[in-house]
C-alpha cells in the first residue's frame, strides 16, 4: 500500500463528516469547488469568487487596502488586552497608562504596537485613497464605494482622536480641549455638540468615559460594519478596478492616447 | 348589479389594507421620534460633578500693585491695577487653551496658537476672535476676593473693579 502524501491526509480530513458539516464545499480543487469554498464561507463570501491574476500583483493595488485592514486587526488585537489593565476613570487612567508602560509584562510592547499601528492606519488610509483616486478607481460604477471609503476615513480619524484622550496626560487634555472647541464652531448647535460630546462643560471624568466608550465600542463596531459593506461592494461593482476592464467607450473618453498603446 | 360589486372606495376613502399600513407606519414614526427624544435626553447629563464656578482667590494683599497673577487650577487672572482689582478669564477665546502672563513683554499670550492679549484682556493679535472676558469679582465678609467664572462683566467699567 502506497504511503499517503500530506495533501492526501488533508483530503481525508476534508472528507470527514465533521469537516463536511462545517464546510460544505467538499474535497477536490476543481474551479467549482474552489469557487464554492469562497461563496459558502460567511466571511469570504463578501469577496469575489474569482479574481484576475494581475489584480493580485503588487503593482495593481500596492496592497494598501489589505494593509489598512491588517493595521485595523492589529489595533483590535492589541486594544483588547490593553483594556484589561486600563480603568477609564479620572483618578486612575494616567496611573494605569504608566503601569502599562513600566509594570505590566509586555504592556510597553502592546501599547507601542497599538500606537504605531494607529499612526500606520491613518497613513495607509490616505495612501489607499490617493492610489484609488489617481488610478481613477473611484469612477462609476464604484462611486458609492468611494463614499463608503470617506465614511471609513472619518471613522479612522475619530478613532485616533478619541484614543488620544485615554492616557489622561497634559497632551491628551489640551488636545481634546482644543479639538472639542473646534466642534463648538458648528453653526447654531455647536455648543450643544460640545456639551454632548464631553458630557459636561469641560474635559472631565464624563468626557473620559464617553471617549472610552466611543473608542472601544461604538467606533470599532461602526468601522467593522462599513468595512464589510466596503468589501462586499468590490464584488458587486465587478471586482477590483483594472484599466482594461472598463467598457471601451468609457475608456476612450477618459484616457490619454499614449496609455492606449500599453 | 355591477354597481354593487364595485369597491366602495372612489378617491378619498382608504381601504382596510391602506389604513393598517398607514397606522403601522405612523405608530413606528411616533415610536422612532420618541426614541430619538429619549436618546437625546439620556445623553445630556442632568447632574454635573464639576467644580463650582465661584473661586476664592484669597486676601487682597496677596496681589501687589500692578501685578498679574494666574491661578492655573481655576483658569483666571487676578490683576491689581491702579483702578483696583479685577479678574480675567485665562482661557483663550480661540480654542480653550490656558494662556500665560509674560511679564517681560507685559502681555498675555496663548501657547497653543499664538494669540496675544493686553493686560486688560483686549486682543492684540492672533487667531482668537474675542478679547478675554472680565469676570465678576467681589469681596466677601472675611475680606477674601471671590470670582464668579460663569458671569462676564463689561470690561473697564467702575463696577467691574474691586477697590479696597
Amino acid at each position: 500500500m502506497a504511503t499517503k502524501t500530506v495533501d492526501q491526509y488533508f483530503d481525508d480530513l476534508r472528507g470527514t463528516r465533521v469537516w463536511r458539516s462545517i464546510f460544505r464545499s467538499g474535497t477536490g480543487s476543481s474551479t467549482l469547488k474552489r469557487a464554492l469554498a469562497i461563496q459558502q464561507n460567511v466571511f469570504l463570501h463578501l469577496f469575489s469568487t474569482k479574481v484576475r491574476t494581475r489584480m493580485l500583483s503588487f503593482s495593481a493595488t500596492w496592497y494598501l487596502g489589505t494593509l489598512t485592514l491588517g493595521t485595523f486587526l492589529i489595533l483590535v488585537a492589541t486594544g483588547i488586552p490593553l483594556m484589561l489593565y486600563y480603568h477609564p476613570s479620572a483618578p486612575q487612567a494616567y496611573a494605569d497608562t504608566k503601569d502599562l508602560q513600566f509594570v505590566v509584562s509586555s504592556g510597553l510592547f502592546l501599547r507601542n504596537l497599538h500606537r504605531w499601528s494607529a499612526h500606520a492606519m491613518v497613513f495607509l488610509v490616505f495612501a489607499h485613497m490617493f492610489k484609488v483616486f489617481y488610478r481613477g478607481a473611484y469612477r462609476p460604477p464604484r462611486e458609492f464605494n468611494w463614499v463608503i471609503g470617506i465614511v471609513l476615513l472619518l471613522i479612522t480619524l475619530l478613532l485616533s482622536y478619541t484614543g488620544y484622550l485615554l492616557p489622561w496626560d497634559q497632551l491628551a487634555y489640551w488636545a481634546i480641549t482644543v479639538g472639542s472647541n473646534i466642534a463648538s464652531a458648528v453653526p447654531l448647535m455647536g455648543s450643544k455638540i460640545h456639551f454632548l460630546l464631553l458630557g459636561g462643560n469641560a474635559v472631565n471624568a464624563n468626557a473620559l468615559l464617553r471617549f472610552y466608550v466611543l473608542h472601544c465600542m461604538i467606533l470599532p463596531l461602526t468601522a467593522m460594519f462599513f468595512v464589510a459593506i466596503h468589501f462586499w461592494r468590490i464584488r458587486k461593482d465587478g471586482g477590483l478596478y483594472s484599466h482594461g476592464s472598463e467598457p471601451a467607450t468609457l475608456r476612450a473618453k477618459t484616457t490619454v492616447p499614449s496609455m492606449e498603446a500599453q | 348589479m355591477t354597481e354593487e360589486t364595485k369597491p366602495v372606495n372612489p378617491d378619498k376613502a382608504l381601504d382596510r389594507r391602506q389604513f393598517f399600513t398607514k397606522l403601522g407606519l405612523g405608530s413606528l414614526s411616533i415610536a422612532a421620534a420618541g426614541t430619538a427624544a429619549f436618546a437625546y435626553q439620556f445623553l445630556e447629563p442632568n447632574v454635573l460633578y464639576e467644580p463650582s464656578p465661584v473661586v476664592n482667590a484669597g486676601k487682597t494683599d496677596r496681589y501687589p500693585l500692578d501685578s498679574v497673577t494666574l491661578d492655573v487650577n481655576s483658569g483666571i487672572y487676578i490683576i491689581h491695577s491702579q483702578e483696583g482689582y479685577f479678574s480675567l478669564s485665562a482661557v483663550c477665546t480661540h480654542l480653550g487653551c490656558l494662556t500665560a502672563w509674560k511679564p517681560e513683554l507685559g502681555i498675555i499670550a496663548c501657547p497653543c496658537h499664538g494669540s496675544k492679549f493686553k493686560q486688560n484682556g483686549e486682543k492684540i493679535e492672533g487667531p482668537a476672535p474675542k478679547p478675554l472676558p472680565w469676570k465678576r469679582i467681589w469681596l466677601n465678609d472675611d475680606g477674601d476676593l471671590l470670582v464668579d467664572r460663569s458671569t462676564d462683566v463689561p470690561p473697564l467699567q467702575r463696577e467691574s473693579f474691586v477697590r479696597v
